[in-house]
């Protein structure tokens, strides 16, 4: 297990970045294990692939990594993937992003990506908050958190991400948190091998920005709290209706997965048609 | 073993980042047809971004730009090449920066409006120095205004639009020939400077036809940008050669290149709490531009009175130009002295070339599309030194001749 995490270090971390930027107890080191390890499961060549990400914690991901990286602007990065991703299809896209990143001021490239099945792997730090900024509210705050924008607990209602790609079409979703790592690097794999839009939410412990104001200050505690608070799918399934019904839980495992046809392959057969010699 | 994700199409045509060769371009001619050929402003522009090796376009419909977008779909995939729209414009200029970075040449076209919302990406493009082109089919605003009437009112927000201290280049046609030239150009300077390039089209030009003589590939100068020279272990992807403009390592060829947005130091790392970092970088930026303003900047002169003092000075640039041609017959055949300058590349501002004007002009009249953009630049090179007319005009029509006759004698 130890040589194992070594060699994940050696061979995909940037050594000049360290220490990095991270609170301490925040999460989004266990996603970068869980994405490096998912990575390298897949066999993925590191000179192929491509992390893109926009602005938030989790967007500084890719300067942790040795790849190439494109570190773009607020909400944009699946644009800029995209654009990535046409120009060179052999290329693997990997984009990190956040839930103000993703659903706030990037929500109308999220649910387009979705619907437009372009290969990529959108994998979402879900902390509840904007934890760079400072603690403000995010579209996926619950209804009662406090953020410092909504010091007497918020009233909006949160978006569930999951749900909203699968809506717009996405091919392949799946919610986790850091708690089960395992299944979080297994999910991310399948997202990586499958060539469709992929989307991968985490739940993700902020204790420093959105959990010392809501009862959750200590790392350990949002374990406790995703633990209690997420059943898995397959669980989930075998309730009855009205069990379902007053189930407050999040349910968390591959929510979707099907075949679609992929953007750059419909391209392909398109340009094949019309080319001319 | 490393293995890459299956691609089914390895064999496909379907490849924008190709090397363009003298092949492909004249793959682009036998498509286009005709060497003469009778077209409109925006169908120029896109002829001309294939005859450059464009073969990456994102944009989003907006009038009176949507017909590049809609070329462009048509003979783009001809071509190997990909055209999306995308969901905005915001996400236009994303994609092209990412296909850029890529190894694509790229474009996205707009107008007013789109044009606001690119800016922040456009910002983003010159601050990681990655070569794309914008076009923007000025129409008349502010916000909505007159969708379908052309203007100049976009001259200032193509240099200052974005927050910040940065420099980009940007272009103004006057014909829908200069579309096409201009739309080449464009991409050379881009791909030499490592810089978004702006061109100011309007509606006037973007919807009139004119006759268009495609280059052949002799004609033209195609300019790829400078790859890596130095080995993956020493490349620095913001390093300073004594050039000012950094080689540009495209992803996916293994240099493992980090590009942010954020103060950067030259091996593409954050450096945002670092003075010196940053104002070398910013600096950079500005200096690779204003250094090779020479280079760069196109005018037009027609100085029949360079030998004489007291002559009357006419500034002009894009559509609005084409008034002043016959303007300036009629004022020549009625005995005046009139020396024209006409604006090719708006940014960098040609400040010289309007201030050697100035020294023997009695007075420069400045008739633009708007109330009052390029004359605050010609006021400032002028530096006192003789009147400025400005001939102000808004609505979506062009200046008549005879608007500027009048403005030019002073009984207008």
């Amino acid at each position: 297990m130890f040589r194992k995490a070594q060699h994940i270090r050696e061979k995909y971390l940037e050594q000049n970045m360290w220490p990095s930027i991270f609170c301490q107890a925040c999460g989004i080191g266990t996603v970068l294990s869980c994405a490096l390890r998912a990575i390298d499961k897949a066999r993925l060549d590191i000179d192929k692939t491509v992390f893109v990400s926009g602005i938030g914690c989790s967007s500084r991901l890719p300067g942790y990594i040795d790849a190439d990286g494109l570190h773009t602007t607020h909400g944009r990065a699946i644009t800029f993937a995209t654009g990535i991703k046409l120009a060179n299809p052999e290329l693997d896209v990997i984009v990190f992003t956040g839930d103000g990143d993703l659903a706030g001021i990037g929500g109308n490239h999220f649910i387009h990506a979705a619907r437009r099945n372009v290969d990529m792997t959108v994998i979402c730090v879900n902390n509840y908050n904007y934890g760079m900024t400072g603690a403000q509210l995010s579209p996926t705050t619950p209804v009662g958190g406090i953020a410092t924008t909504s010091p007497y607990g918020n009233i909006e209602s949160p978006f569930d991400l999951t749900a909203l790609a699968i809506g717009a079409g996405a091919p392949y979703v799946a919610k986790w948190t850091t708690v089960y790592p395992h299944e979080t690097m297994l999910a991310m794999k399948k997202g990586i091998e499958k060539r469709s839009f992929a989307f991968i939410e985490v739940l993700t412990p902020c204790p420093i920005g959105y959990g010392r104001r809501n009862k959750l200050k200590h790392g350990k505690d949002y374990l406790l709290w995703f633990k209690k608070n997420t059943i898995g799918k397959s669980r989930y399934e075998k309730l009855t209706e009205e069990e379902k019904r007053s189930c407050e839980k999040i349910v968390i495992g591959e929510l979707r997965n099907v075949e679609e046809p992929e953007f750059t392959a419909e391209w392909s057969k398109l340009v094949d048609e019309h080319f001319v010699e | 073993m490393k293995r890459q994700k299956a691609s089914p199409e390895a064999e496909s045509k379907y490849k924008p980042a190709k090397p363009f060769t003298c092949e492909d371009f004249n793959r682009v001619r036998r498509i286009l047809g005709e060497r003469v050929v009778f077209i409109q402003g925006d169908a120029a522009v896109s002829y001309g971004a294939l005859l450059a090796g464009c073969r990456f376009f994102a944009g989003y419909p907006i009038t009176p730009a949507t017909e590049t977008g809609e070329i462009l779909s048509r003979l783009l995939p001809k071509v190997g090449g990909i055209c999306i729209q995308m969901e905005d414009e915001i996400a236009s200029v994303g994609a092209i920066i990412g296909a850029s970075r890529a190894g694509a040449k790229s474009m996205t076209a707009t107008s007013g409006p789109g044009f606001s919302l690119m800016q922040e990406n456009i910002g983003y493009a010159a601050m990681t120095e990655t070569p794309c082109v914008i076009v923007d089919v000025q129409r008349s605003g502010p916000s909505t205004g007159q969708p379908t009437e052309g203007a100049q009112g976009d001259i200032m927000q193509a240099k200052w639009g974005s927050h910040g201290d940065y420099e980009l280049i940007a272009l103004s046609p006057t014909t829908v020939q200069e579309c096409l030239d201009l739309t080449i150009e464009a991409f050379n300077l881009a791909e030499t400077y490592s810089v978004p390039v702006i061109l100011l089209t309007d509606g006037i030009i973007g919807h009139m036809r004119e006759k268009v003589v495609l280059p052949e590939f002799k004609d033209v100068e195609i300019i790829w940008r400078k790859e890596p020279t130095r080995p993956k272990e020493e490349f620095q992807p913001f390093f300073d050669d004594g050039t000012k403009i950094p080689e540009m390592a495209i992803f996916g060829t293994g240099y493992h290149t980090y590009i942010t947005g954020l103060t950067h130091a030259e091996s593409g790392y954050p450096a945002t709490d670092s003075q010196p970092d940053h104002h070398r970088l910013v600096r950079r930026l500005c200096d690779k531009i204003r250094t090779n303003r020479e280079r760069i900047i196109r005018v037009e002169r027609d100085f029949p009175n360079a030998h004489t003092d007291r002559t009357t000075g006419i500034i002009s640039y894009g559509v609005t130009s084409r008034s002043v041609y016959n303007a300036v017959k009629t004022l020549r055949r009625e005995g005046m002295k009139i020396d024209h300058l006409r604006i090719i590349t708006n940014w960098p501002f040609p400040e010289k070339e309007v201030a050697e004007l100035s020294r023997r002009a009695d007075r420069i009249v400045v008739p633009e599309l708007n109330l009052g953009q390029v004359y605050h630049c010609v006021r400032e090179a002028v530096a006192g030194r003789c009147d400025i007319v400005p001939l102000w005009k808004t609505g979506g029509e062009m200046h008549t001749p005879s608007e500027i006759v009048q403005a030019v004698k002073g009984t207008g």
